[in-house]
């Protein structure tokens, strides 16, 4: 099995899931567990991913009630080793089994450090798969509006608590759903591009989701008519771009994105940092962001924005992923504090 | 933050197990920290091989060396830093009180120092000395560490935050453990409170066990824990920091090969863990930041879980608020400076304000993503001990450990134990395989040789789910390594091509195992793989799994990789080779000369290299070199090494046996090896070569010879006369060696435990009595003895050196001894055209010297010459070997102080062993003090060392006529400052008919009343002097039972009659005139 990159480089290695060829945006992702969970996340929609751990399947693949969605959503996988065996109580499968019952070609046996590197020096770049060793056509998955494949196709309630929250599925993850849905609320999870101004709420929420914000017009535009009605807003990864571009604000594309368990979010105004869970290759641009909002976490390593909040309004959101999986689940709090505000 | 100004460091004191090397290293890095800071740093520690005893190389020099006027002005050295004042005294109260009220430092630090450090931390704070001096407790407060180290406090303290521990009781007498045992019901697990390395810990199967251990286990704490049996669960630790803003960062998970039952320490443990879901990980970090911020630590603390295998469910089995042998494995697994982290957060800082120093530019504030695993695997040193137990548990008996880094757990499963050096070529056979049900029963009960036995189970055919149900050891793990048996079933079949070879290197196999597969040499295979370019790359240590660029150092080898991540560095640099694990014989004396040859490098502007694979060490601080290699220490791989960075030479000389054994191999393939030539190291080396130069050179040997049969061995003792030393040749530390006092005990010595072939030739030599052994260590140039400290023995030849009571300067030898020894060493520093460091023992009688041995390497002594003369050995000798001038005049005898060196044993883990010393060494590290008399200093290291002083009972059992005879003078002494003596049978008789007066007790076997074992059963006594019969004889008497249950029951104990007679006269000679607390400084200023 071949890996062709847009910068010319091929490497070759051992194929371990579907034997197809696949193309798409090849990133980086540094977490040491947690590859369900990301590859369930729909906004690595598109993404071929290379994890830089480089044992990977140990623990097999639990049933899907552990997922973030109900399907993989990477494009293709790239790894170091492969572990065929795999151990765990709550594994129903190998990770090669799940990968090829969903269509997704894997490869083994690169130096995934020295990709990485590439990918951080280079920026991120396109790629192919190829199960046939051929090389084929690169595709860029963000001139496609990935936020439309993956959302929800309908509204849906979930609750039945007094606290009525919209949430905007752009390729939402279930644990967001899980830390939203409690007895005191009621979640109305609707399409990317519902029109939702017009029906009852007492909060917002915009999730995660692939790609980039900009194409989200009809969301976007959305978010900007609910402010008029001030009601709390939480917004979340793709939430916290949308919020901004919603608020008059700028989003740019990153080099390579943070990807990764554990990277630092210094709250403003505060002595705090908090260790987060990321998946993005978009970003805030926090000099563009009109006078009534402040940045409210950074990231500790290179300053990026990591969320912005109102000045006075309740409207928060953040880049990171307070709901985890995978990653550390430190932030947690920022649910319960939107919940209290409603 | 800048309130503090002066700070009170605790170390951790002499070596032993379950408290090593790791405390050198926090404490090394607490000192840098503070240091950057701007505080004066006091340090308390007794343990004089340490780095962190260190003071600039230049400060205490007494004799300027003449070369220093042509010598350039040294620039200051902003990156090492050192302590103020060092104080070598014990680790007690009464010496930290006496620091405290003359130094009055503004804060202390008990968490660098182990659990020695917090223990007395905690009674200084009960005494009210912190208080009454005004002393703040920087980092985690007393009452947090309280609640972690009272198990009842800890376990009520998670129960507030809903957090599991195991079910549990306190217990404060026999009585209440029986109770609680019953309730729990067996088999149960028992934990003894306040203990290093869970000291008396274990599985207990039922009542008549538990009772016989407690009787054990309450001698030496006041607590014991009966708990509910989590054998078979997982057994995982996370490293936790927090700073006083509350912000809480998991810096490394580990995951134990070995399920709960066995204990970390003795445990193949894995970092990132390997066979936990995100679901797991995340759970358990959770809890860990949950726990630590409820406890209130502010610093780094360790916490350890069970998790249960089939479930998930999970058990908080300890937290341990302090730096631990597991965060040294954390900070080298990740390259996150941990005790330096914590150092700054203790002084008020928050992970914020601290870069990450790796990358220089992001913050500590983050949790390091890994993107290769590391393996640790313990060393044991089991077979230097008679008796002893070779099945490992809850107590900890490892007595080093090394670190391996690859990208696959075959890689590091095989690296790890090639670096362990104790004959293994990585995962295989053992030498002498055992039967098959003998392996699975050493899989299920585990030894020491689990770990071997694995591999003969599944070169046997056994399946990996067989092993599991015995072991308990995740089948993830179990599969990795049928993978390596099964490469190499293929390879002994199909032999070697170039995807063979390549699958085989990524899976950990050396040159030398493929080589004995394919019937091949190792030279071969490393040709073959050089020609079809299978080769390692070098790839770094960065904390961030390449998300960011990081200029780091620290770096390893792997065959998982196409390309590496940097380019060799420049051509004036030099490499050093590390001393590897720390076992008994080669220990943190080893890692000082080789930080200080670093430095000297360093300062003579060579970039520097350090090559090594011990995590407990400072060599291995990536900052301690330009370039840091934690690899192995075999030819394979410094030779990878060297063919990458083609270094201008390699010091092989201060790293101890194991690089000294590379020399001449090294030499073979063309490397510049500096300092005296390798063709001249072997001849010292070569017994034959050795002695034959010797007599040529006139200078006098005890006759010895080398025989391949046990009968011919047997006629030649008769020839040379009884008694006679026995040993194989070629070995440190004197492994397997025995004194035998006739024929009968020789031949079955020989038979019985040492395999005597052609092939494995054994040596007989005369054994002198009555003699003294004295040692040179010096430093020459170019055959010219530059530099030399002549050390005495406290103890007659016999003692194994590293297990003598060192005296410098030496009291009791004749200058005309002394005149003749140096006389013998400029002769063989002559013959050996020596340039370094070397180490030369003698036999003295009367006037008559004997060479025993010859090292061209740093020894252990080299750390305490350097500290007691003022000059450092190896400063002088890694100059001798750039070629620089080291002529001058250097004061090494005429001291103004006296200093001694004592061993530190760790008998009380090694359960079963008789505790006498003899010409198998056998402690695992040394302590030493200065005083202005012999008295004062030997007092001072023997009580650093453990013992305490008599205060009342005394109990004397002397062995033989000579013995009772030469230590009656110190029993009547003893009597007479008003000591109460109690004696055995014939010692008894013995002192009363002398007109000494003392208690009689019949001896254990005599069953009669007043009898010796209810003496000791009653914890009254203060003080145990037991001699030995036929000196250095094998055997169990009621002498080695005494011997034993004092060190079970923590009774000090002396088995040396030298050593003997000098304590008691030390003791009288210190009456009312008291044991100064003076620093270093102070001594070495006169």
């Amino acid at each position: 099995m071949k890996l062709f990159l847009e910068d010319g480089t091929l490497t070759a290695g051992e194929s371990f899931g579907a034997p197809i060829d696949a193309a798409g945006e090849v990133v980086f992702n540094t977490g040491m567990t947690g590859y369900v969970e990301s590859f369930t996340d729909p906004s690595y929609a598109g993404q071929i991913v290379v994890l830089t751990y480089p044992l990977i399947g140990n623990y097999g693949v639990p049933d899907p009630s552990a997922w973030e969605s109900a399907k993989v959503h990477i494009a293709g996988l790239i790894v170091s080793e492969y572990s065929a065996q795999y151990s765990h109580f709550d594994a129903q499968r190998s990770l090669s089994e799940w990968l090829k019952a969903a269509g997704v070609p894997a490869i083994s046996g690169v130096d995934t450090r020295a990709l990485t590197k590439r990918l951080r020096e280079h920026g991120i770049m396109l790629g192919q798969l190829s199960h046939s060793g051929k090389k084929g056509a690169f595709v860029d998955p963000n001139a496609d509006n990935l936020v439309a494949k993956v959302s929800v196709k309908a509204p849906s309630l979930h609750g039945s608590g007094p606290k009525k929250i919209i949430a905007i599925d752009c390729g939402m993850k279930e644990n967001i759903m899980r830390s939203l849905v409690r007895p005191e609320t009621t979640v109305v999870r609707v399409p990317w591009d519902h029109d939702f101004t017009r029906d009852a709420y007492d909060a917002l929420f915009i999730s995660n989701g692939p790609g980039d914000p900009t194409r989200c017009v009809a969301t976007i535009e959305h978010i900007r008519q609910a402010m008029t009605a001030g009601k709390p807003i939480l917004g979340i990864c793709l939430g916290n771009q949308l919020l901004s571009l919603a608020a008059g604000g700028k989003t740019y594309k990153l080099k390579y994105g943070h990807r990764g368990q554990n990277q630092p979010a210094l709250e403003k105004g505060t002595d705090r940092c908090f260790i987060t869970s990321q998946n993005h290759g978009f970003a805030v641009d926090p000099k563009k962001l009109s006078k009534e909002w402040d940045e409210w976490f950074v990231n500790g390593n290179d300053g990026s924005n990591e969320g912005v909040r109102h000045k006075t309004k309740p409207w928060r959101s953040v880049q990171f992923h307070p709901e985890a999986c995978p990653g550390p689940t430190d932030t947690a709090w920022i649910f319960d504090e939107f919940i209290e505000t409603i | 933050m800048n309130d503090v100004k002066k700070v009170l460091l605790l170390g951790s004191g002499g070596l032993r197990i379950g408290q090593a090397g790791e405390f050198d290293y926090s404490g090394s890095q607490a000192i840098k920290a503070l240091k950057e800071e701007g505080v004066e740093v006091v340090l308390m520690n007794p343990n004089i091989a340490t780095v962190q005893t260190d003071l600039p190389v230049d400060a205490p020099a007494k004799a300027a060396p003449k070369t220093r006027r042509t010598r350039p002005a040294r620039a200051p050295q902003p990156d090492q830093k050192f302590a103020d004042t060092v104080y070598f005294l014990p680790l007690t109260k009464e010496f930290a009180a006496d620091v405290i009220a003359k130094e009055k430092p503004d804060a202390i630090l008990l968490s660098f120092g182990g659990q020695t450090a917090l223990n007395l931390g905690l009674e200084l704070e009960e005494s009210g000395v912190l208080a009454e001096h005004g002393v703040r407790v920087l980092g985690t407060p007393v009452s947090t560490i309280r609640d972690t180290e009272d198990r009842d406090l800890f376990i009520k303290r998670l129960d507030e935050i809903g957090v599991k521990t195991a079910r549990s009781e306190a217990a404060n007498t026999i009585e209440e453990a029986l109770e609680a045992a019953r309730e729990l019901g067996y088999p149960l697990m028992i934990r003894a409170g306040f203990a290093l390395g869970g000291l008396g810990s274990g599985v207990v199967q039922d009542e008549p066990e538990l009772t016989r251990r407690l009787e054990e286990v309450f001698h030496s704490t006041s607590q014991v824990l009966v708990e509910e049996n989590l054998s078979g669960w997982k057994e995982v630790e996370y490293e936790v920091v927090r700073d006083r803003a509350d912000n809480c960062i998991t810096v490394c998970n580990m995951e134990n090969l070995d399920p709960m039952g066995v204990h970390t320490g003795e445990s193949f443990v894995v970092a990132p863990s390997q066979t936990l879901s995100n679901e797991e990980y995340h759970r358990l970090r959770e809890i860990a930041i949950r726990t630590i911020r409820h406890l209130g630590i502010v610093g780094e603390c360790n916490i350890q879980y069970a998790l249960d295998p089939r479930s998930g469910d999970y058990r908080v089995i300890e937290v341990n608020a302090r730096l631990s042998r597991s965060s040294a494995l954390a900070s080298k697994a990740t390259g996150y400076p941990l005790a330096f982290v914590a150092a700054k957060l203790a002084l008020g800082y928050r992970l914020t304000d601290i870069k990450n120093s790796v990358t220089g530019k992001t913050t500590a504030c983050f949790e390091p993503a890994l993107d290769y695993l590391v393996l640790k695997a313990p060393r044991w040193d089991l077979a230097k001990f008679d008796n002893a137990a070779a099945h490992i548990g809850t107590e900890m008996k490892s007595v080093g450990e090394v670190m391996a880094i690859g990208r696959s757990f075959e890689e590091v499963l095989q690296k790890a134990l090639r670096m362990l050096n104790t004959g293994l070529d990585g995962f295989v056979l053992g030498k002498h395989s055992p039967s098959l049900e003998r392996a699975l029963d050493e899989i299920e009960h585990p030894t020491t040789r689990r770990i071997t036995a694995l591999a003969e189970a599944l070169h046997a055919g056994e399946s990996v789910a067989r092993l599991h149900e015995l072991s308990k050891i995740d089948p993830w793990f179990l599969e990795k390594m049928r993978n390596i048996v099964a490469c190499e079933e293929r390879i002994a079949r199909e032999g070697l091509d170039q995807s063979s070879l390549t699958r085989a290197k990524r899976l950990g196999f050396s040159d030398k195992q493929l080589a004995k597969l394919t019937r091949s040499t190792e030279g071969a295979v490393r040709t073959l793989r050089k020609r079809l370019r299978v080769t390692p790359v070098v790839k770094q240590i960065d904390t961030l799994a390449g998300e960011f660029p990081a200029r780091t150092n620290y770096l390893y080898l792997t065959y998982h990789g196409s390309e590496h991540d940097l380019k060799p560095g420049r051509r004036s640099q030099i490499a050093v080779l590390g001393g590897g694990p720390y076992c008994i014989g080669s220990s943190v004396e080893f890692d000082w000369s080789s930080v200080q040859a670093l430095r000297t490098l360093k300062r003579e502007r060579h970039d520097t290299i350090m090559i090594n694979s011990n995590p407990e060490t400072v060599s291995t601080d990536y900052d301690m070199s330009d370039r840091l290699y934690f690899e192995e220490l075999s030819l394979e791989r410094v030779l990878d090494i060297l063919d990458f960075e083609k270094p201008q030479g390699v010091v092989i000389s201060t790293g101890g046996q194991i690089p000294n054994n590379l020399a001449l191999p090294l030499h073979e393939h063309r490397v510049n090896i500096l300092g005296t030539s390798p063709a001249n190291i072997d001849r010292a080396e070569n017994r034959h070569v050795f002695s034959q130069m010797l007599d040529e050179l006139g200078i006098a040997q005890a006759e010895w010879a080398e025989l391949t049969t046990p009968e011919e061995a047997a006629r030649t003792a008769e020839r040379i006369g009884y008694p006679v030393l026995v040993r194989p040749s070629y070995v440190l530390s004197g492994a397997a060696m025995k004194v035998a006092y006739d024929a009968d005990s020789l031949i079955a010595f020989l038979r019985r435990a040492v395999d005597v072939s052609s092939d494995h030739p054994v040596v007989i030599s005369k054994f002198i009595e009555n003699a003294r052994e004295i040692e040179i260590d010096g430093v020459a140039d170019k055959g010219a003895l530059a530099i030399y400290a002549i050390t005495e023995h406290v103890e007659n030849a016999g003692t194994h050196s590293g297990d003598a009571t060192v005296v410098l300067p030496p009291q009791r030898t004749y200058l005309e001894t002394i005149r003749r020894a140096k006389l013998i060493t400029k002769r063989l520093v002559r013959a050996l055209n020596i340039t370094g460091p070397f180490n030369i023992q003698f036999i003295a009688k009367d006037n008559h010297l004997l060479v025993i041995e010859c090292n061209l390497r740093a020894s252990r002594s080299f750390p305490f010459v350097s500290k007691v003369t003022g000059h450092n050995f190896i400063d002088m000798a890694v100059r001798a070997m750039l070629g620089k001038d080291i002529s001058g005049h250097y004061r090494t005898v005429d001291l103004d102080l006296v200093a001694v060196k004592s061993p530190q044993f760790s008998y009380g883990r090694i359960k079963g062993a008789d505790p006498r010393t003899g010409v198998e060494m056998a402690s695992t590290g040394e302590v030493a003090c200065f005083g202005d008399s012999f008295s004062e200093a030997l007092l001072k290291s023997m009580l650093a060392s453990g013992m305490r002083l008599p205060k009342g009972n005394v109990l004397v059992s002397v062995g033989g006529e000579e013995s009772k005879i030469k230590l009656l003078p110190i029993m009547r002494l003893m009597h007479e400052m008003k000591f109460s003596l109690t004696a055995t049978e014939h010692t008894a008789d013995f002192l009363r008919q002398h007109g000494v007066p003392c208690e009689r007790v019949y001896k254990l076997r005599d069953k009669r009343e007043p009898n010796v074992g209810a003496l000791l059963e009653r914890g009254s006594l203060d003080l145990i002097i037991n001699i030995p019969t036929s000196a250095f004889a094998g055997e169990t008497t009621d002498g080695s039972i005494i011997r034993r249950k004092a060190v079970d029951l923590n009774i000090p104990l002396i088995t040396n009659r030298q050593l003997a007679e000098a304590f008691v006269n030390a003791l009288l000679e210190q009456r009312g005139d008291g044991l100064k607390t003076r620093s270093s400084a102070e001594y070495s200023r006169g």
